[in-house]
C-alpha cells in the first residue's frame, strides 16, 4: 500500500486548525466556541505526531507533546465548562450577546 | 551531590509545600481567616528570602529546567509582588469564606510561572504557561454572584484558550522543521525560511496576547474590570511580567539567528500598543479599566527595551518591572482598599478624596507619577533606562514617538491626580478605616518606588546578572 505524502496530512491539519478558528469567530454559543477551539488544539496534535512519524522518528518529542497537549485541554475544558455554568446561572443564557455588560 | 538539585529548586519546592498544606487546612477544622493570612503572608517572605541565598547556575532534569543569579531574581521579584497583593487584599479577604481557595488558585498560577521561566524546552514551557493561565481563569470568577465576574472570567479562559492554540500552532512549526524541543539546540537549527518565519509570528501572536500587546489586547479591559481587585492587580503585574520575562530569555538566547527579523516586529508592536493604549486609556472612567489600558500603553514602553537586544536591553526590562510592581501595585492597593469598603471603583468617586484621606491620595498621586515619568519618582529612570536600550539601535523615529506618547500619558494620569486634590465634591468618600497590613503593603510599595530610582546599586546589580544578544 502507497504511504499517504506528509503534504496531504499537513493539508487536512490546516484546514482543521481553520475551521476552528472560523468556528470560534461566527459562533455565539459559548459551549461551541469552546469545541472549535478543541478542534484548533487537534490540529495541532495531528502535527505533532505527522511531523514526528514522517520526518523524526527516532526520537518521540512530539508524541509526548501530543499527550500533554491533549491532557491541558481536558483540564482547560473542565474550567471553562464551570465557569459556563456559573455564566449561565447568573445570565441564564450562555449566549456571548448576552454577556454584555461591560460596554464601553 | 543530591541536596544541589533541591537548593535549585528551593522557590518551587517552598510554594508546592505550601499549596498542599493549605489543602490539608482546608480538610481540617476551622481556623481562623487572620490567622491563616498572616501565616501565608510569612511563607511567601521566607520563599522571598530563600531567594537571596545561594545564586548558582544549573541545568535540571536534561535541560529541562535551568536556573541562573537572573533567573532566581527574576523569580524574587514575581514573589514579592504576590506577597504585596496577599497584603493588600487583607481587607477583602478577612471575611471572605473562600479564603484558601483563592491562594490555592494564585499560588498554583505563581508556581506555573516559576516552572515557565526556567524552561529550557518548548514543552516545559508551555505547560508553565497554561499552568499560570488555567487557574487566574477560576480565580477571575471569585466573585460567583457577580455578573461583571464570570463574563470576565469567560473572556480570559475563552481568549487564553484561543491564544495558546495559536502558540501551538507555531511551536509545531517550529518542531516540524528543526526537530527538536530544546532551546540550546534548537538556536543552531533557526535558518529563517519561510515556514520557520511563519511559526515565529504565530509564537509572537500569543505571547502578545499574553502580554496584552495591540492588536491582541481586546480582551485585556473588560477582563480587568470584571475581576475583583487582586486578581486584577495579578494579572496585570504578575503575570504580564512572567511572560516577557520569557518573551526576553527566547528572544535572546534561541532566536538569536533571526534578530533583524523579530526587532522590525517588536518595534511595530511596541509602536501601536503605546498609541492605542495611550488614546483607550483617555476616555476610561473606571479606575480598573484606566488602569487596564495605563497597562497596556506600559508593555509597549518594555518592548522598545526588548528590541534594543543588548545587555541594557534586559537589564532595563528586569529594572523597569521591578519598578512597575511597586507603582502598579501601590495604585492598586488604593482600589483594593477604596473597593472592600465602599465598593466604589470610579475615577469620580475619588473628587475630593484629599479631604477624607490624605495617606492614601498621597500614596495613589506617588504611584501615578511613577507610573507617568515624573522624574523624581523611578518610574522616570525605568523609562529612561528602556529609551536608552532602543536608542541603541539608531532607530531614533521610535523613541521619539515614545516620548510623545509619554507626554499624552501624562495628561490622563494628571487628571486623576486633579480630581483627588482639586475637584470639588458633596460627597467625597468618607474616612476610611485601613489594615494595618494593607498600609505596610502601600508603604513598601512607595518606599520602592523612591529608593529603586535614586539608589543605583539596584540598577548596577540588575545590570551585572542580565544576559545580552
Amino acid at each position: 500500500m502507497q504511504e499517504i505524502p506528509l503534504s496531504q496530512i499537513l493539508f487536512v491539519s490546516t484546514a482543521l486548525f481553520f475551521i476552528g478558528m472560523y468556528g470560534l469567530f461566527t459562533r455565539r454559543n459559548l459551549i461551541t466556541m469552546l469545541m472549535s477551539i478543541e478542534l484548533m488544539l487537534n490540529s495541532v496534535n495531528i502535527n505533532f505526531v505527522a511531523f514526528n512519524k514522517y520526518l523524526f522518528p527516532d526520537h518521540l518529542d512530539g508524541l509526548f507533546f501530543t499527550l500533554f497537549i491533549i491532557t491541558i485541554a481536558a483540564a482547560e475544558a473542565a474550567v471553562a465548562i464551570a465557569i459556563i455554568i456559573n455564566l449561565y446561572r447568573s445570565h441564564n443564557s450562555i449566549d456571548v450577546e448576552n454577556a454584555t455588560e461591560m460596554k464601553n | 551531590m543530591t541536596y544541589n538539585i533541591l537548593i535549585s529548586l528551593r522557590q518551587e519546592l517552598v510554594l508546592t509545600v505550601l499549596i498542599f498544606l493549605l489543602l490539608f487546612i482546608k480538610l481540617g477544622k476551622d481556623r481562623s481567616n487572620e490567622s491563616i493570612l498572616n501565616f501565608i503572608n510569612i511563607a511567601l517572605a521566607l520563599n522571598l528570602a530563600a531567594g537571596f541565598c545561594c545564586h548558582e547556575t544549573a541545568e535540571l532534569f536534561n535541560g529541562m529546567f535551568n536556573t541562573n543569579p537572573l533567573i532566581v531574581f527574576e523569580k524574587d521579584l514575581l514573589n514579592l509582588a504576590a506577597l504585596i497583593i496577599s497584603m493588600q487584599s487583607y481587607a477583602w479577604l478577612k471575611d471572605n469564606k473562600n479564603v484558601i481557595e483563592f491562594y490555592l488558585l494564585t499560588l498554583t498560577s505563581l508556581l506555573g510561572m516559576f516552572l515557565m521561566i526556567s524552561s529550557g524546552n518548548l514543552l516545559m514551557f508551555y505547560l508553565g504557561l497554561e499552568m499560570s493561565t488555567i487557574p487566574l481563569a477560576a480565580a477571575a470568577n471569585f466573585d460567583l454572584t457577580k455578573r461583571k465576574s464570570s463574563e470576565a472570567a469567560m473572556k480570559l479562559i475563552l481568549s487564553s484558550a484561543f491564544s495558546s492554540a495559536i502558540l501551538l500552532l507555531g511551536i509545531s512549526y517550529l518542531y516540524g522543521t528543526t526537530g527538536t524541543l530544546t532551546f540550546s539546540i534548537l538556536t543552531a537549527h533557526i535558518n529563517g525560511s519561510p515556514l520557520q518565519l511563519f511559526a515565529f509570528i504565530l509564537l509572537i501572536a500569543g505571547f502578545a496576547f499574553k502580554i496584552s500587546a495591540v492588536p491582541f489586547h481586546l480582551w485585556t479591559a473588560d477582563v480587568y474590570e470584571g475581576s475583583p481587585v487582586a486578581v486584577t492587580s495579578f494579572l496585570s503585574v504578575i503575570s504580564k511580567a512572567a511572560v516577557l520575562f520569557t518573551l526576553l530569555n527566547i528572544l535572546y538566547k534561541v532566536f538569536t539567528p533571526i534578530a533583524n527579523t523579530w526587532y522590525l516586529i517588536l518595534v511595530l508592536l511596541a509602536a501601536a500598543t503605546i498609541l492605542i493604549g495611550n488614546l483607550f486609556a483617555i476616555r476610561q472612567d473606571n479606575f480598573k479599566r484606566f488602569l487596564a489600558f495605563s497597562s497596556i500603553a506600559q508593555v509597549g514602553f518594555i518592548l522598545i527595551g526588548i528590541s534594543g537586544s543588548s545587555q541594557i536591553g534586559s537589564a532595563s526590562l528586569i529594572y523597569f518591572i521591578l519598578i512597575y510592581i511597586f507603582s502598579n501595585l501601590a495604585a492598586f492597593g488604593v482600589i483594593a482598599v477604596v473597593s472592600a469598603l465602599t465598593g466604589k471603583e470610579n475615577i469620580s468617586d475619588f473628587k475630593g478624596f484629599y479631604k477624607t484621606n490624605p495617606m492614601l491620595s498621597w500614596v495613589l498621586t506617588i504611584a501615578l507619577f511613577s507610573l507617568a515619568g515624573v522624574p523624581p519618582t523611578a518610574g522616570f529612570f525605568g523609562k529612561l533606562f528602556l529609551m536608552m536600550a532602543g536608542a541603541a539601535k539608531g532607530n531614533y523615529g521610535i523613541i521619539i514617538f515614545a516620548a510623545l506618547n509619554m507626554v499624552i500619558s501624562f495628561y490622563y494620569y494628571l487628571r486623576v491626580v486633579k480630581a483627588i486634590f482639586m475637584d470639588q465634591n458633596d460627597t467625597p468618600i468618607e474616612k476610611l478605616q485601613v489594615p494595618t497590613v494593607s498600609k505596610i503593603a502601600m508603604y513598601i510599595c512607595v518606599a520602592g518606588v523612591i529608593v529603586t530610582g535614586l539608589a543605583s546599586v539596584v540598577y548596577d546589580y540588575i545590570y551585572s546578572i542580565s544576559i545580552g544578544l
